[in-house]
């Protein structure tokens, strides 16, 4: 199934452009240095729009996970961040942190609750929702990745295709608005990677994804970043750019 | 893969399964505080403790034998007391030598260490027992609701999420190993010296200490990105039930019972 440009969608997002607050997502001259003096991002510029679905690829090293941990504000650096209309700062990092739904690379590192149930339960609780809202959370999120039975299981008795699925459902229980993942199909084998699209290319959310998998890219994200070195080297139409062989192999990717 | 011999949660459904967590931790630490303060050779308590805990494991229909064979984990530790014998002065039953130390085992000695081995060990099939009976999480909640602070519970859920991760990762590092000491043919020897193997052990265990720490790091981001600010938050699934009550009293009373038994009829 070939994905679909949505023209409404790129008449919007040119207006956010000029408009940020406008913007689900708007990152402004970003800059930041890891405390070893290693410099990440360099003037990174974003902006997504609601309902899109963006790729974010490069190299190894190319600050995509740097990129993606401020968009939560794990890390802070110099420059602008908004999100749904709130601009980034110690005072609204709670609020920003459920808008977010952040899926890390290794769903190790994200379920860390003995059952599956505490940790899809982790993000409601922490909202401090009521109890209900939170079973009602739970078991909803855990539908929409598919998983409703596994609510008793205990995490290390998980495959890794239904690891990453719950660590979706951790997130989804917060009701974010976009959904930030970071190499989704790392460590899948082909029919969880294929389920695993199926999946994401059924939610109708908001979604950016840092990737090596072009496959996964050319399927399912329509629009696509290129980062290398800190910089974003180039932002446009999935089909445009993954046609650009000479760009492709200028920053180390290749053609799906 | 993984490596479930941590795991001592045995699936039954019976009436000690089904209890309430918070009683069974709360019975299980005050009979084995009640093992610890009986007095030297108090024998015919330890065998009503003894007997009282085969009736449970029993009731939870877990064999005697699996909660014997997982004690003796604690052995080399209840071998400890072994000094006590030739150190408690009394009425000498054997002496012997060892090179230049002439040991003398007294009878208070003697009566000393089996007290100390047998409390040990039927303290540790308790813990077994509890364990064995009790789903790891709901043991967790059990303390939390039991007002233990919340670091200690925290930090107890937190590593037996991630033994197994560790353990896997340790096979995985043991399987690198593996895979490269090889040796030439016609040479028996495997491997380098004892110092060199030393080595390799010991930046593996480097390895391991700095692999965990970074995954450290990544839990804390996972769980700051989900609205983590400082405290565990927990729902409360567990209700005291008329029978958990009634069950709870019955242990205590049953205890002091083994008290009285333990201080009246001591050899």
């Amino acid at each position: 199934m070939p994905i679909v440009h949505d023209t409404h969608l790129q008449d919007k997002l040119a207006s956010c452009i000029e408009h940020p607050n406008g913007c689900l997502l708007a990152v402004e001259n970003l800059s930041f240095s890891y405390p070893d003096g290693h410099a990440a991002l360099h003037n990174v510029s974003l902006h997504i729009e609601a309902g899109e679905k963006v790729a974010l690829v490069g190299p190894n090293g190319a600050g995509k996970s740097t990129l993606m941990l401020h968009l939560n504000g794990i890390f802070l650096g110099d420059g602008q961040i908004q999100i749904a209309g709130m601009q980034m700062d110690k005072a609204s990092l709670p609020l920003i942190r459920a808008k977010v739904g952040m899926v890390f690379q290794n769903p190790d590192d994200q379920l860390f609750s003995p059952t599956v149930f505490e940790d899809v339960a982790f993000g409601p609780l922490h909202m401090g929702l009521p109890e209900a809202e939170v079973h009602a959370r739970v078991e909803r999120a855990l539908e929409q990745v598919g998983m409703q039975i596994y609510a008793q299981r205990l995490s290390h008795h998980l495959s890794m295709g239904e690891k990453k699925r719950i660590a979706i459902a951790t997130v989804l229980a917060m009701n974010p608005e976009i959904l930030v993942l970071d190499e989704p199909s790392a460590g899948l084998d082909p029919r969880a990677r294929r389920s695993l699209i199926e999946l994401l290319r059924q939610m109708p959310m908001t979604m950016l994804a840092s990737t090596h998998d072009m496959r996964l890219v050319q399927e399912l994200l329509p629009r696509t970043v290129i980062m290398d070195q800190g910089h974003i080297v180039a932002d446009g139409p999935t089909d445009e750019l993954l046609t650009d062989q000479a760009l492709l192999e200028a920053h180390g990717l290749e053609q799906p | 893969m993984h490596i479930n011999t941590f795991d001592h949660y045995q699936t039954r459904n019976s009436l000690i399964h089904r209890l309430d967590p918070r009683v069974k931790v709360v019975v299980t630490v005050l009979l084995i505080l009640s093992n610890v303060i009986l007095p030297d050779g108090a024998w015919l308590a330890f065998a009503l403790t003894w007997g009282m805990l085969l009736f449970c494991s029993l009731f939870a229909r877990i064999s005697p034998r699996f909660l014997i064979t997982r004690s003796f984990v604690a052995l080399p530790f209840a071998f400890a007391a072994v000094t006590a014998i030739f150190t408690i002065p009394g009425q000498a039953v054997f002496e012997f030598n060892i090179s230049s130390w002439h040991l003398t085992a007294s009878d208070a000695g003697l009566i000393r260490f089996f007290s100390i081995l047998i409390r040990g060990w039927i303290s540790v099939q308790m813990a077994i027992l509890l364990t064995a009976s009790t789903p790891f999480p709901d043991l967790v909640h059990a303390l939390r609701h039991l007002r233990i602070p919340d670091i200690i519970v925290a930090t107890i859920s937190f590593m037996y999420r991630y033994l197994f991760v560790l353990s896997d990762e340790t096979v995985r590092l043991l399987r690198a190993r593996e895979a490269r000491s090889a040796s030439l043919t016609g040479k028996r020897k495997r491997g380098g010296s004892i110092r060199w193997r030393a080595r390799v052990a010991g930046s593996m265990a480097g390895q391991l200490f700095l692999r965990s720490y970074e995954r450290s790091e990544r839990i804390y981001n996972a769980m700051l990105a989900r609205g983590y600010r400082g405290t565990l938050m927990t729902l409360n699934p567990h209700e005291m039930q008329p029978k958990d009550w009634a069950l709870g009293v019955i242990a205590l009373v049953m205890l002091v019972i083994i008290q009285i038994v333990g201080r009246n009829y001591s050899g």
